[in-house]
């Protein structure tokens, strides 16, 4: 089957953007960056990169003095969930992308585990004339690999591909069948798509409410042992090397899954993983106090496993960042842990938090970040953002020494379940542009426009 | 102490001071007015999410012989069956401006969420598996007069740690006093890292019981056979039960309650003059006087509770 023929990305229409971002420190590892330039943006696209204070603005175009700041090729996070159809009380497009804009992203990718879930044809054609309507970032989709993520029955693969399908994903839930994920693989070669897997084995996870240990020992809350992920992570690589399927691991929480990912890379298949921002900076030590903003799955697990995902992150065995970002209403998680639903919201916290945590500490390099935090596009077959001349502007202007405090001033997000609230960070997305068109200001960034041409009232 | 919420949050002199104002209350359970005034004017109420009768009768009896009112609401027919959230049903007895709640709750860190909700004093009366701190408090009232003091004594606790809030609060305080803590039972009901956790010994067999001063039985529930954490009754009874055979003279025999004769005791080890049993049960109703006399006596001032009048 041939690559489908409409854009899989949607958002509304906006106006592109005419910029000249003024000597900023411009680091995109992948066209070779890292150092004070001046970049012209026109009409949406990276007209120029030169030398700092080089460029002259033309007339009406708006000038970023971006002196101390830096710029980054737009971040992608291939795994985010949107809440439409159906919770728009958690998130809606709008409100989801909004956070995403102010995260410094330039395109997310929404889980199907909506209400109704996203597996047929016709919700999934909806699902993109809303964001078209909506999205304040371009958006992909992808829907369920099972109907109803059910396990037992196929989504129309092909036919969801031809209307948009980026891939597919029954995120949330296992695909507990060995013999229908090799199915939906073998699929796969018609309509081609990569699945991405929560990886999970029920049999013994359930009834479990954060990571078996020491923890949930000392807190008589249930377990989910890590060998439920790592267990499932080997078996679907191993099936995926057999079909020679392209599959993406979803979330990975703990050591032996990063082993099993290191293998099946080593052995040639075609399986890409990526990690969350709070299972690289925090541990089980943060549900102690049973907060149920630090309840999701997978769960929060020890420091060895958090050391093994920063060192997958930095080694390039776990490909890319994505957060997970899950946002769930205030009384929703206002319950005892136990009842709480799975998740925390990431979108508005994930550079701030990586560079706090690993970049400023030095354990994981500026331009790591900056790659790893957009390498998700191409994994799922779109194009990567990069600072070039003649690429749309996907860009992030960012403070890196602006402290800020997680939630003080509100979220963009419906939902205010961020495992980060209340933590001091420093880095501030202060503008995102996202395929050429301006997504997100900070509030209280100033900008200065050059000259009006005379006569041009506002 | 405005809260009793976990084990955790006391130090070993907070469990004495309340063991000692136990004994204060003990003596006027001697008399035949049992009443004393000590929280006269004040509500107290019982806020019950699972069937329990003697740690609600327990906590009733203590609040009425403290001369306190109170109030117990039961979860199963109320409000909470019509799906309102506990947080609504907190704020709506709060409305009542109850000076404590006592409350029993099937899931951990339930208690420690109420002070968000009210402002009335919080006592954990069971969350989840997580704790059971005045079963705790008892259980160490109960040992302190019968040994006089917990340092050094040997403890094991026996059966099922796994779904156990009267373990996870007994290890804590045992260990707060001095005592060594052993846990023994099958590996499938044994948590995992429990031993890293706690600080604590971990066995699977009763081989060395004879170590142990004082033998803690846990209760096992039936539906553990039907979760496959053992294959069955008969089999854990003769691995794991506490019987004449295994108990020695000088050991002491304790269990929370209620027992299941047969299965992790045998009924004459329940009989036994070792048994601490219906000692557990009385030390239940004066531990939980002081327990809300330390709350509600020193929950405004911060201070601790003054000595209170039992004449």
């Amino acid at each position: 089957m041939s690559a489908p023929g409409i854009d899989p990305l949607v958002r509304a229409p906006v106006p592109a953007v005419d910029l000249l971002v003024r000597d900023a420190h411009v680091l995109d590892p992948r066209a070779g960056h890292d150092a004070r330039r001046d970049v012209l943006v026109r009409g949406g696209e990276i007209a120029q990169i030169s030398e700092a204070g080089s460029i002259e603005a033309p007339a009406g175009t708006e000038v970023v003095e971006a002196r101390g700041r830096d710029l980054f090729p737009a971040f992608v996070d291939p795994h985010v969930h949107l809440r439409t159809p159906g919770q728009e009380y958690k998130e809606d497009l709008e409100t989801g992308t909004r956070a995403a804009a102010a995260g410094g992203f330039c395109c997310v990718v929404a889980m199907p585990n909506t209400d109704p879930i996203v597996d047929s044809a016709s919700v999934l054609r909806s699902l993109r004339d809303a964001a078209a309507r909506d999205a304040r970032v371009p958006v992909g989709f992808m829907p369920a690999i099972t109907k109803g993520l059910g396990g037992l029955e196929l989504t129309e693969m092909a036919e969801l591909r031809a209307c948009g399908a980026l891939g597919f994903t029954d995120d949330g839930r296992p695909v507990v069948s060995a013999g229908m994920l090799r199915r939906a693989l073998q699929y796969q070669r018609l309509c081609g798509g990569v699945l991405a897997l929560h990886e999970e084995d029920p049999a013994l996870s359930a009834g479990g409410a954060m990571h078996e240990g020491r923890v949930s020992a000392l807190l008589g809350v249930a377990g989910i042992p890590s060998i439920s992920e790592s267990s499932m992570v080997a078996r679907d690589a191993e099936i995926a090397g057999y079909e020679d399927g392209r599959v993406h691991m979803q979330h990975l929480s703990c050591v032996a899954s990063v082993d099993a990912v290191a293998a099946a890379k080593a052995a040639g298949w075609k399986v890409t993983a990526e990690a969350s921002p709070h299972h690289l900076c925090l541990t089980e030590e943060a549900v102690r106090g049973l907060d149920t903003r630090m309840k999701m799955n997978p769960p929060l697990r020890t420091e060895t496993d958090r050391r093994a995902l920063i060192e997958g992150l930095r080694s390039g065995v776990i490909d890319c960042v994505a957060t997970d970002h899950a946002p769930h209403a205030r009384d929703e998680k206002e319950v005892p842990f136990e009842q709480a639903p799975m998740g925390t919201t990431g979108l508005e916290t994930s550079f701030a938090v990586l560079h706090t945590e690993l970049v400023l500490p030095g354990v994981l390099s500026l331009a790591t970040l900056v790659e790893r935090m957009t390498a998700g596009a191409a994994l799922l077959e779109l194009p990567t953002p990069r600072i070039l001349p003649g690429e749309p502007a996907n860009l992030c202007l960012v403070d890196p020494d602006a402290e800020w405090i997680v939630g003080e001033d509100g979220y963009e997000s419906r939902s205010e379940n961020c495992c980060f609230a209340g933590r001091t960070l420093r880095g501030r997305v202060l503008l995102t542009i996202a395929a050429g068109a301006v997504a997100y200001r900070e509030r209280s960034f100033a900008v200065s426009a050059a000259p009006e041409p005379e006569g041009a009232g506002a | 102490m405005n809260h009793l919420l976990s084990i955790e949050d006391l130090d070993r002199a907070a469990i004495e001071r309340i063991c000692d104002r136990a004994a204060s209350f003990a003596e006027a359970q001697e008399r035949d007015i049992k009443k004393v005034p000590a929280l006269r004017g004040r509500t107290v109420l019982n806020l019950f999410y699972e069937a329990s009768t003697r740690t609600r009768s327990s906590f009733e009896l203590a609040a009425k012989r403290l001369s306190a009112d109170v109030v117990t609401f039961v979860a199963s027919g109320s409000s909470v069956e019509k799906g309102e959230s506990l947080k609504d049903t907190v704020l709506t007895l709060s409305a009542h401006r109850p000076d404590a709640i006592v409350i029993r709750c099937p899931w951990a860190g339930a208690a420690a969420l109420l002070p968000r909700w009210t402002d009335a004093a919080i006592v954990n009366a069971g969350d989840g598996k997580h704790e059971h701190p005045t079963q705790a408090l008892l259980d160490v009232y109960t040992l302190r007069r019968r040994l006089g003091s917990l340092t050094g004594a040997n403890i094991w606790i026996v059966g099922d740690v796994l779904h156990s809030r009267v373990a996870r609060s007994n290890i804590l305080a045992f260990r707060a006093m001095g005592a060594k803590v052993t846990l023994a039972g099958p590996p499938t009901l044994m948590p995992r890292d429990v031993q890293e956790a706690f600080g604590v010994e971990v066995r699977t067999t009763l081989d060395d019981l004879r170590e142990a001063d004082v033998v803690y039985a846990l209760r096992m529930q039936h539906e553990r056979m039907a979760e496959a954490y053992v294959p069955s009754l008969r089999e854990y009874a003769s691995v794991y039960q506490i019987d004449g055979r295994r108990l020695g003279p000088r050991q002491l025999l304790m269990h929370p309650g209620p027992v299941n004769r047969g299965v992790e005791l045998s009924g004459d080890v329940v009989d036994s003059p070792q048994s601490l049993i219906l000692e557990q049960v009385a030390a239940g109703v004066v531990v939980r006087m002081a327990v809300l006399y330390e709350v509600l006596a020193s929950a405004r001032t911060g201070e601790p509770a003054p000595e209170p009048q039992t004449a």
